[in-house]
């Protein structure tokens, strides 16, 4: 019963911010939440989420600190899974099917849901084993297929030009924002449908932010990309839908331009003209 | 004054300086104490004739090496019985190596400084090492070959040295057929025997059988035979030629060469024939069967066993530590049964390693080795195979006394793994399993290296439950051999560790052996660094390798 009184909900809520959008350009649905609430342990850390991610777009997070967006990121490929506390109720369809399904090959999923973290986390390998490693889990272990494979991911993530004739180097070895391109070209290597972004550049100076914002650019030609970030100034400059969270709830979805020109909450507002957050 | 000397903090840094400097002077004092007197011990020392008169007693000869002197106080000296003069102050002894076990009884005596009349150092003091009785000190006089005189006089030396060559390699020969041609015969009867016995317990032993195996016994007996009378002939020939020699009471002594060793004249020998001679006494304690209870010879056997048993320890000891530390560390949910699970491993390193022993001889030797036996080799019974100490059961006990180590940092070097590592392979699809194999135990390698040196370190230093589990004084084969199927885990072996508690207190010859104790714990602990030092340079390879992200 619950179930059916949330669907209604969440056509209301997606047809009030998202109507305008979707009646201009047909829009397919690539991952949709649906009353999605997350406990750790006693603590509750999401109310209620629901929302829709659309294929091929930039959907981004945005929200003041602990308000729950990398939780929320993190339950699209089941990372909260290794959690011990974790416990979520409500569910997410990716393309229609329910990814908390029981019958659901979890490591299946996070091939199909590729993520790049807040800190660039490069294996203790070679370049080329780094952008490998996807597919030799997966049993490939043809040479020229993984060479083939490797040298696209790399030019994907705009790094095959500086690393073509380091492939043997230890990844170890590369800048900040090296790494942080190679692990976006370990994920596309698997050729995921979604691209998870938790805060990607966070840790990385402006050069490299401008670089990856860049690359984020590129993807979406090819792939879903949901991308968790402190700065309002790159939600706005790379995404299409944008989303603000606050205290594990979901404030506000819609188009870039429009929540960040006319947001329809004032808790929105206020953050986005710097009042609190 | 004192009050802010105290506040300033030098007497904390004074203390610390202190206690390290303390340690450092201990292990280089001990280092260098077993240093100097192993070392030394395979150096041609002088052989010195003493002309030697003791009060009222007639005046006599007396050669050997000078080993030691003692100076006591003329009031102790009195006290323990000695004579004393008004003038003297002390008492001055010395400890004289003079060998001719065979004649006099004792390889050593003491002789009072003063009583020594005249002494000097004949050019053509001989010596004359044997493979019974010790050394013998004296004169060369001539050598004989099958009863009859062939050399004497100045003559006789070079002779003798080439006769000792030759000899020598008589004798090679001979305990090459007798340990390779002839251990393999019989290893190979033996075998005959137990299948004999299998078929029979079996009800298989038909006529047809029992012919197969009566004629495969008369092939091998046929070849025994052979080399039976191969070696009688060489064994004839080794003991025809003997050498003369007088003795320092003036007796005269054959001395058949397949008795000897080698003989020299340290007195004559420059200081390049000195070290010629040292290099071989060195080579012959390192790649030698040990002699006359331990005290001569080499230690081979020992070396061999202690690097092969540690190493059986390592490749037991590593696999079931790290699967432990894995479990506790990346599958078992932490909780209170952890926690009790950690302390008890914990534990288990402060318990005493003779306890190690006892529970290995009481459950793995009697009751495994015992179950294993009856099972598998019921032809042997009632000789036991693997129910009785053997390398086997003491490398397994080794592992489990070091098992908490391995387990230990193993789970330390799990636990530095950051969780980004493991979750950026998670998420690029890889189940749990893959990640440990593919990214986390790799990255783990130097601690469980870390955790293997630690193991090593201990293991093979360890001495008291070898003792119950495996390691003899002599051990007639090595467990490691050319014969089927070629490692012998059953087998007993010789320990450097046991080797230099066996020399040291078991011996029947104290004096002899004493320098032989320094040797051999100067050789345990090299061989203990070089185990070690192996496992760091592989250790900080990997950790070249596999450098973790910084932060």
């Amino acid at each position: 019963m619950t179930t059916q009184q949330v669907r209604t909900h969440s056509i209301d809520m997606s047809s009030v911010f998202l109507g305008k959008e979707q009646s201009q350009e047909p829009n397919e649905t690539c991952i949709k939440v649906e009353n999605l609430n997350l406990f750790y342990g006693e603590k509750q850390a999401l109310h209620g989420i629901n929302m829709e991610m659309h294929k091929k777009k930039v959907t981004a997070y945005i929200g003041p600190s602990g308000c729950g967006k990398s939780t929320l990121l993190r339950c699209i490929n089941r990372m909260n899974d290794l959690v011990d506390s974790a416990r979520i109720e409500g569910q997410i369809l990716l393309d229609g099917e329910n990814i908390y399904d029981k019958s659901v090959n979890v490591a299946a999923l996070r091939r199909r849901v590729g993520m790049v973290f807040q800190k660039p986390n490069p294996f203790p390998k070679s370049i080329f084993e780094n952008v490998a490693y996807g597919l030799r889990i997966q049993g490939v272990n043809d040479k020229r297929i993984l060479e083939e494979t490797v040298e696209n991911a790399l030019r994907g993530a705009a790094l095959w030009d500086e690393m073509k004739d380091r492939l043997n180097d230890n990844a170890l070895g590369m800048s900040g924002g090296q790494q942080q391109r190679l692990v976006i070209a370990r994920a596309i290597a698997i050729e995921p449908e979604v691209l998870l972004l938790d805060e990607p550049a966070s840790a990385l100076d402006p050069i490299s932010t401008l670089k990856i914002e860049e690359l984020i650019n590129e993807l979406k030609e090819k792939y879903t990309i949901v991308i968790v970030t402190h700065n309002m100034q790159q939600a706005a400059r790379v995404s299409d839908y944008t989303a603000f969270m606050y205290m594990g709830e979901l404030i506000e979805i819609g188009t870039t331009s429009e929540l960040f020109t006319n947001p329809k909450k004032k808790q929105t507002e206020d953050y986005i003209t710097g009042r609190y957050g | 004054m004192i009050r802010l000397w105290f506040k300033s903090g030098s007497p904390w840094i004074w203390l610390n300086a202190a206690a390290v400097s303390t340690s450092l002077i201990m292990v280089v004092g001990v280092l260098s104490l077993v240093t100097v007197r192993g070392v030394g011990h395979f150096w041609p020392s002088q052989v010195t004739q003493f002309s030697y008169q003791e009060d009222g007693k007639a005046l006599r000869t007396i050669i050997g090496e000078k080993v030691d002197t003692s100076i006591t106080p003329a009031a102790m000296a009195k006290s323990t019985g000695f004579k004393m003069a008004d003038d003297e102050d002390t008492l001055v002894q010395y400890l004289i190596k003079s060998g001719n076990r065979d004649l006099t009884g004792a390889d050593f005596q003491w002789i009072q400084a003063r009583n020594v009349k005249e002494q000097s150092d004949p050019v053509d003091m001989m010596v004359v090492e044997r493979r019974e009785w010790g050394n013998f000190y004296g004169k060369l006089i001539e050598v004989k070959e099958g009863g009859k005189p062939i050399a004497s006089g100045v003559q006789a030396w070079p002779v003798l040295q080439t006769k000792i060559d030759e000899a020598l390699t008589v004798f090679k020969e001979i305990s090459h057929l007798e340990k390779k041609e002839i251990g393999a015969i019989n290893y190979s009867l033996e075998r005959l025997r137990l299948k004999e016995r299998k078929l029979e317990l079996e009800n298989k032993l038909d006529d047809a059988a029992k012919k197969d195996l009566a004629a495969e016994k008369a092939g091998y007996e046929a070849e025994y035979k052979q080399y039976q009378t191969q070696l009688a002939g060489l064994y004839q020939k080794v003991r025809l030629t003997s050498l003369v020699a007088s003795t320092e009471s003036g007796e005269t002594l054959e001395i058949p060469l397949s008795k000897v060793v080698r003989a020299f004249q340290p007195n004559a020998m420059g200081i390049f024939d000195k070290i010629i001679h040292y290099a071989t006494k060195v080579i012959e304690f390192l790649a030698d069967d040990p002699r006359e209870a331990n005290t001569e010879g080499g230690i081979f056997p020992a070396i061999f066993g202690t690097v092969m048993m540690v190493m059986m320890m390592s490749v037991i000891v590593t696999p079931f530590g790290v699967i432990a530390a894995v479990y506790l560390r990346e599958y078992a949910k932490q909780g209170f049964t952890t926690r009790l699970i950690r302390i008890a491993v914990n534990n288990l390193a402060g318990v005493p390693s003779v306890v190690y022993g006892v529970f290995g001889l009481g459950f793995f030797v009697y009751i495994l080795g015992g179950n294993i036996d009856q099972l598998f080799f019921p032809e042997s019974l009632p000789a036991p195979v693997y129910g009785t100490p053997g390398l086997l059961w003491a490398s397994i006990t080794l592992a489990l006394l070091t098992l908490p180590v391995v387990i230990v940092s193993t789970e330390e070097g799990l636990a530095r793994i950051p969780s980004s590592i493991r979750e950026g392979s998670l998420a690029l699809g890889a189940t749990k399993l893959e990640t440990l194999w593919l990214t986390v135990l790799p990255m783990a390698s130097p601690a469980m290296m870390t955790g293997l040196i630690l193991a090593v370190a201990r293991a093979a230093g360890e001495v008291a439950p070898l003792m119950l589990v495996g390691v003899v004084k002599l051990a007639p084969t090595l467990p490691l051999d050319g014969n089927f199927p070629f490692l012998h885990l059953d087998r007993k072996f010789m320990h450097l560790g046991f080797h230099i508690y066996d020399v040291g207190f078991q011996s029947p010859n104290v004096e002899a052996a004493r320098p032989l104790v320094y040797a051999t714990a100067l050789l345990l602990v090299l061989v203990i660094v070089g185990l070690n030092l192996a496992a760091i340079v592989i250790r900080n390879n990997l950790r070249e390798k596999y450098r973790a992200l910084e932060g």
